[in-house]
């Protein structure tokens, strides 16, 4: 069974983010790390590979820090890495993105394709749905519990107040919610064989893309930093008269009720 | 110069932090309350390849430099300082001697179990009335037929409980003594007339166990002499001054904590309307704090590299261990310091921290003894 996997590189959940002079996130000194539902679609491709047999390559599109994120995976057990830099794209979007990773996808081999279902940074929930409405696949979002047999997905996710089980045959596009699999480290050896597994580097060129084709269509016009939360109140004071200045605050002050 | 660090160094070094942040962090209060390691911590050391940092790849480690393995240990050090010593016993002085100085059939019969982790390595020099003073060990060791016969009692044996393979160094030749009449042997701690005293009550190391290791006519085949029977002392000598350098890595790693873990604080605790981190006199402490600790890292790193280039270390080795456990041990003060009444509370590790700390100025060599060696060493160099 053949697996591709598409991780994206993300600010570390714990970075700091601020604006730089030109009213962008600022990108400095700031520690980047495999979007954890990434792992998560990593680890599933891993177990698959495990039980069935296969290979499992993982595909990135981003800038030059990326090898990072690859290499953790070929570390962890992926066969090979593919990585398509971004250089000479200004400003990108998901349809950027899916179109660059669906047009390199055309030339895999794949039974299954994997992606968490959403990235923690701008958590936008698309590029994976993308791929899959390109390349015309069946898709399945937010699993957390996946089976392959004879050339089906077996797929369960969570939905309000239940499970809902959907079968779709291969190949298919399958995204990986929290709950699918408890990702491994990469060991001390993983680390040490990643080095000699392949990793290609790919230009947009090189996918016989440009201009138009990969331009953005949709362009954020400012970003701004929420405001900082105000200080709580800790309402003393007896129960019953507590509750009773909780709900005239919450009247009159706050306005909710 | 290159003061650049290998990416593949830095993507374990980042497994190693994940494992400690995430994992060890988790059951530390558990470790303290239990003193256990709970076993699951252990089983993903292993998986991880933490226990062969310091074999070689062709008999299941790493095969890491010894700057390497020091870059790891650093990231080790972070941890709960009793976990960390079960590993580091085991990678320093308990498979060093094997790895070093091992005939090829010692090499092949233990050393893959020892890399995995599957057998855990102990080192046993100290005895009641040797501590500082190694010439004096009473444990004997008489050839009978082809098997050597243990006799005497070691004490303050790290990990001896849960050890399988001791690196055990005795008395073959008394009129020699320590120049020509000790010898070391691997001992599994099934072979007959091995036993376990009980458990050492300690400071702190909690979940790290020392205790006595007892030979009552212990056999040990011929085979399981380490190096040339009569080489024992300088054996030890050359185990511990490997340990040197890598125990000052740990040490250089629990002040990374304890800084980043006072800056944090520092930065929340307001006092007189302000974070106490406005304060001159916390900044000072932070400041130095980070000063020493970058000193003693690159001191730790510079001894490290010289061990790898085959120089010799037995000065530098004694001054970069005598150095970092002092800086962390003064780290550790003013990490509690920093955190006032909360510092000298078990509900924060810098409590735990600094009664970890005090042992590094202790084992291994005291630091009495590190400036002794150092001091000889130099007053050689400018003999007149
Ligand atoms: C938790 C723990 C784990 C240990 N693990 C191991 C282990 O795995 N294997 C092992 O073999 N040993 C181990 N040890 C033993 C350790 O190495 C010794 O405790 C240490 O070397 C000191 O010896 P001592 O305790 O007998 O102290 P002593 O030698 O009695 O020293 C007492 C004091 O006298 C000072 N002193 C002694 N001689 C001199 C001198 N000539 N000049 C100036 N000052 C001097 C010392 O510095 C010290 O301050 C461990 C000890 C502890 C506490
Ligand atoms: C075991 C124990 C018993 C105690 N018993 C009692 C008791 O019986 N009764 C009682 O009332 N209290 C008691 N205390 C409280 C004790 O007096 C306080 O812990 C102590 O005064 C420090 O206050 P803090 O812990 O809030 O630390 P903090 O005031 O938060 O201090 C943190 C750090 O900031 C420094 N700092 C604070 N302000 C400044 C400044 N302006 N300039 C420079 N540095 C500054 C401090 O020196 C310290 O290093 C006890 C505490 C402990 C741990």
């Amino acid at each position: 069974m053949k697996i591709v996997v598409l991780p994206k590189q993300t600010f570390d959940t714990e970075a700091k983010i601020t604006l730089d002079a030109a009213g962008k996130i600022n990108r400095e000194g700031v520690n980047l790390i495999m979007n954890p539902y990434d792992e998560f679609a990593v680890e599933e491709a891993l177990r698959l590979k495990e039980k069935h047999g296969g290979e499992v390559t993982v595909v990135s599109f981003g800038g030059p820090k990326v090898p990072d994120i690859l290499r953790q995976a070929l570390a962890m057990g992926a066969d090979k890495a593919v990585h398509v830099g971004d250089e000479g794209l200004e400003e990108i979007d998901e349809h950027t993105t899916a179109t660059i990773l669906a047009k390199l996808l055309r030339d895999l081999e794949y039974d299954l394709i994997l992606a968490g279902w959403r990235a923690i940074d701008d958590g936008s929930a698309q590029v994976a749905g993308r791929v899959a409405e390109i390349l015309g696949l069946p898709m399945v979002n937010m699993v957390i519990k996946l089976d392959i047999a004879e050339g089906k997905a077996v797929a369960s996710r969570e939905i309000e107040g239940g499970y809902e089980v959907v079968e779709v045959p291969l190949p298919a596009v399958i995204t990986a919610q929290k709950g699918l699999n408890e990702p491994r480290y990469p060991t001390m050896k993983g680390i040490m064989q990643a080095k000699k597994k392949p990793m290609q580097k790919l230009t947009i060129a090189d996918l016989g893309l440009g201009g138009e084709e990969v331009a953005p269509k949709v362009r954020a016009r400012r970003y701004y930093l929420p405001s900082p939360r105000s200080q709580g109140k800790i309402i003393t004071g007896e129960p019953a008269e507590a509750a009773a200045e909780l709900v005239r605050l919450l009247r009159e002050e706050a306005k909710v009720v | 110069m290159d003061f650049h660090i290998p990416e593949e160094i830095l993507d374990m070094k980042r497994t190693i932090r994940a494992f400690i942040d995430k994992d060890v962090e988790a059951c530390s209060r558990q470790i303290e309350e239990e003193d256990r390691i709970p076993p699951h911590l252990i089983d993903k050391a292993r998986e991880l390849g933490l226990f062969g940092m310091s074999i070689p790849e062709e008999y299941g480690g790493l095969g890491l430099s010894m700057l390497e393995r020091c870059l790891l240990l650093e990231e080790l050090g972070r941890a709960n300082m009793g976990f960390v010593t079960y590993i580091a016993a085991h990678v320093g002085i308990g498979t060093t001697g094997i790895v070093e100085l091992g005939s090829e059939e010692l090499k092949k019969k233990y050393l893959p179990a020892l890399a995995s982790g599957e057998k855990l390595g102990a080192f046993a020099l100290t005895e009641p009335d040797a501590g500082s003073d190694a010439t004096n060990i009473k444990t004997t060791a008489v050839l009978k037929g082809d098997k050597w016969i243990l006799n005497g009692r070691k004490h303050f044996i790290t990990n001896a409980p849960e050890a399988d393979v001791f690196t055990v160094i005795a008395v073959t030749d008394r009129e020699k003594g320590a120049r020509g009449g000790f010898t070391a042997f691997i001992v599994e701690k099934d072979f007959p007339g091995l036993s376990i005293g009980t458990i050492e009550k300690k400071m702190g190391l909690r979940g790290s166990h020392t205790a006595e290791v007892i030979f009552e006519n212990c056999e040990v085949p011929r085979e399981n002499v380490l190096g040339e029977v009569g080489r024992g002392y300088a054996s030890a000598l050359r185990i511990l001054s490997r340990g040197r350098v890598m125990l000052a890595a740990r040490c250089v790693g629990a002040c990374n904590k304890l800084i980043e873990l006072s800056a944090r604080y520092a930065q929340q605790r307001v006092q007189f309307g302000k974070p106490i981190a406005s304060f001159q006199a916390i900044q000072w402490m932070l400041a130095e704090m980070a000063t020493e600790t970058e000193a003693a890292r690159w001191f730790t790193y510079r001894v490290a590299w010289m061990v790898d280039q085959g120089l010799p270390v037995i000065k530098e080795g004694a001054m970069v261990k005598f150095f970092a456990s002092e800086v962390l041990n003064r780290v550790a003060d003013k990490a509690v310091q920093i955190h006032g009444g909360m510092g000298y509370m078990k509900e924060f590790p810098v409590e735990r921290f600094y009664r970890d700390a005090r042992i590094t100025r202790i084992y291994e060599g005291t630091n009495e003894i590190q400036r002794m060696i150092i001091a000889r060493e130099l007053l050689k160099e400018f003999e007149v």
